[in-house]
């Protein structure tokens, strides 16, 4: 039996009527049949684990239910090379929190995800293990930076996976694949043993073929962990308890600086669609101002190679990871790091590096604090009217692969809808709204910081509405 | 702008070996991004405080016990470069 495409639900239900290993093994088959480059390491304990659960039996909430992991989180025993040469070979000796709780929830972890190299970029073409395939077009990209995870999803190689969003990289990758996909508010999910990028900027975070497996995984992963000093103490909400099919009062934002130049019209047509069947189901809409978003893109590519220029300074050959032998301790590190990084991630240091150096720092990277608090209150003042608001996650549908690769500044752009989020630190889900030409368009609602279960029971209202989720590639059916 | 040397420089702080030929491509690139950041100029920050992180979470501590750590033999597991229990590297100068 080869798996494909089944809700949590039903993959326990499958577990059920056959075993744990039956399922795996099913969802291996699939993933051995792949033709989208999703996994970067296919875990040969998976099997194993399964079986386990089946002798010994477990009674959690995921027992013996198969996920797939973004290569940046740490798996014990399993590579973790953040789609970089540098940790080609990097094994961690310690799990994540989300994996602990994954693990002690039963899941069984099918291996880990392609990525740009260390989640830099909007589209998987920067991993040193070769680009993710878009599963509708395996001509096109399927976002970034965690395109592999959004990838094996979409193609029904998982039932559903972790990523990381610091600038969208959750969100884009699952508007591109037509998947479900959420960055909870900063603090919300523990980041230790995430490797870091920008770390005042990223989460963990669900991707799923409907909401509410995305409900199931943060009711496993989120809450307090004391080893991530930005993750926030107060009890977390249940968040499938969320999922209501009711949306009746609720008030819409629509700001309209995120429908701007550069919007497809069809990918605009499509989120005004579902804005209209929302006010169908109940809700109402006005457009909100949110005058400072012309500026979050400047703000957070500066925030975050700043924060980036001194998260990767670790990366010096000496403790793990890509080594290059010279003949001192500089030249070493300086060979290490020109050899065993790539471009783009290259261009982020010395541009982060720059942006903090002496003469600069307030020019460049004070500033975008500056500016930072301005996009945040931007938020506070259209969340303090409307309770969610709405908005295409990604302008226009999954480009061509090599389209943008060559011009960094065109790929920035493509993330213009979803870096003031992060900026924010507020929650946004990007849910499958419709297509264009064949390409499946997100709709990306944002919420009031640590107010998931409002954006959970809206995405899961439209979902009930509507049948986008339920589509699936043509490519590889 | 930056200049070739600014890149030089950069490549030094970063401690990223750059080779001549890349000089000129990091320049054009750099120079690129750095224009489009330029449009931060245009915002009046006058009286703005910076936002370094969006949670009001200040100086979080723990109590300073003692805690089981990772190995030895666990942490140095990832490299091949070790001598007496440490990491190996070259002389400095």
């Amino acid at each position: 039996m080869s798996a494909k495409w089944m809700s949590v639900a039903e993959v326990k239900q499958q577990i059920k009527e056959s075993s744990a290993e039956e399922v795996t093994a099913g969802y291996l088959e699939t993933i051995e049949k792949s033709k989208i480059n999703g996994y970067v390491t296919v875990s040969g304990r998976a099997l194993e684990k399964a079986k386990k659960i089946d002798s010994e039996g477990h009674e959690g909430p995921l027992s013996g239910v198969p996920i797939a992991i973004k290569d940046n989180i740490s798996v014990k025993g399993l590579p973790n090379s953040c789609g970089s040469r540098m940790l080609e070979n990097y094994v961690p000796p310690f799990n994540a929190h989300v994996i602990e709780k994954l693990i002690e929830a039963g899941a069984v972890i099918l291996g880990k995800t392609n990525m740009d190299e260390f989640a830099m970029g909007s589209s998987t073409e920067s991993s040193y293990f070769g680009p993710a395939l878009n599963p509708w077009d395996l001509e096109r990209v399927p976002g970034g930076s965690s395109g592999g995870s959004a990838a094996v999803v979409a193609a029904g190689e998982a039932p559903f996976a972790l990523g990381s969003d610091t600038g969208g990289s959750v969100r884009c990758p699952a508007a591109f694949c037509g998947v479900v996909g959420l960055k909870p508010t900063y603090g919300a999910v523990s980041r230790y043993g995430a490797v870091a990028y920008a770390n005042s900027l990223e989460q963990i975070g669900p991707l799923a073929n409907n909401v509410s497996d995305i409900a199931v995984l943060m009711d496993v992963i989120a809450g307090h962990d004391a080893r991530d000093s930005t993750s926030v103490p107060e009890a977390k909400p249940d968040y499938q308890a969320a999922l209501k099919d009711d949306i009746k009062g609720l008030k819409i934002g629509v700001p309209a600086e995120y429908f701007g130049e550069g919007i497809n019209p069809e990918v605009g047509k499509a989120v005004w669609d579902a804005i209209h069947r929302c006010e169908d189901l109940g809700a109402s809409w006005e457009e909100v101002s949110m005058p400072h978003t012309k500026y979050a893109l400047a703000s957070y590519y500066i925030i975050a190679m700043s924060e980036a220029s001194s998260n990767l300074a670790r990366f010096d050959g000496t403790r793990y990871g890509f080594r290059k032998e010279a003949e001192n301790w500089h030249a070493l590190i300086s060979k290490t790091r020109a050899e065993g990084f790539g471009d783009e991630v290259k261009r982020r240091i010395l541009i982060g590096t720059y942006a903090l150096s002496a003469g600069y720092h307030d020019k460049y990277y004070l500033k975008a604090l500056k500016v930072r608090t301005l996009v945040k209150q931007d938020f506070e003042k259209a969340l303090s009217k409307v309770d969610v608001l709405m908005a295409p996650t990604m302008p226009n549908p999954a480009f061509k692969l090599g389209e943008k690769i060559e011009d960094p500044l065109a790929l920035y752009l493509s993330d213009v809808n979803t870096v003031p989020i992060n900026l924010a630190g507020v929650p946004s889900i990007s849910v499958p709204c419709g297509f264009t030409k064949g390409l499946p368009v997100g709709l990306q609602i944002i919420g009031k910081p640590f107010d998931e279960p409002t954006l959970l029971r809206t995405a899961y209202t439209f979902e009930q509405n509507t049948d986008y989720h339920s589509k699936r590639p043509p490519e590889v059916v | 702008m930056i200049t070739k040397e600014d890149v030089e420089h950069i490549g030094w702080l970063a401690r990223i070996e750059i080779s001549e030929q890349e000089k000129a491509e990091y320049m054009e690139k750099l120079n690129s991004v750095l224009d489009y950041f330029g449009q931060l100029d245009e915002v009046s920050t006058e009286d703005v405080p910076p936002t370094y992180h969006v949670i009001d979470l200040h100086d979080v501590f723990r109590e300073d016990v003692a805690k089981e750590s990772l190995s030895q033999e666990e942490v140095l597991a990832n490299t091949e470069h070790t001598q007496e229990g440490a990491f190996r590297v070259p002389k400095i100068g």
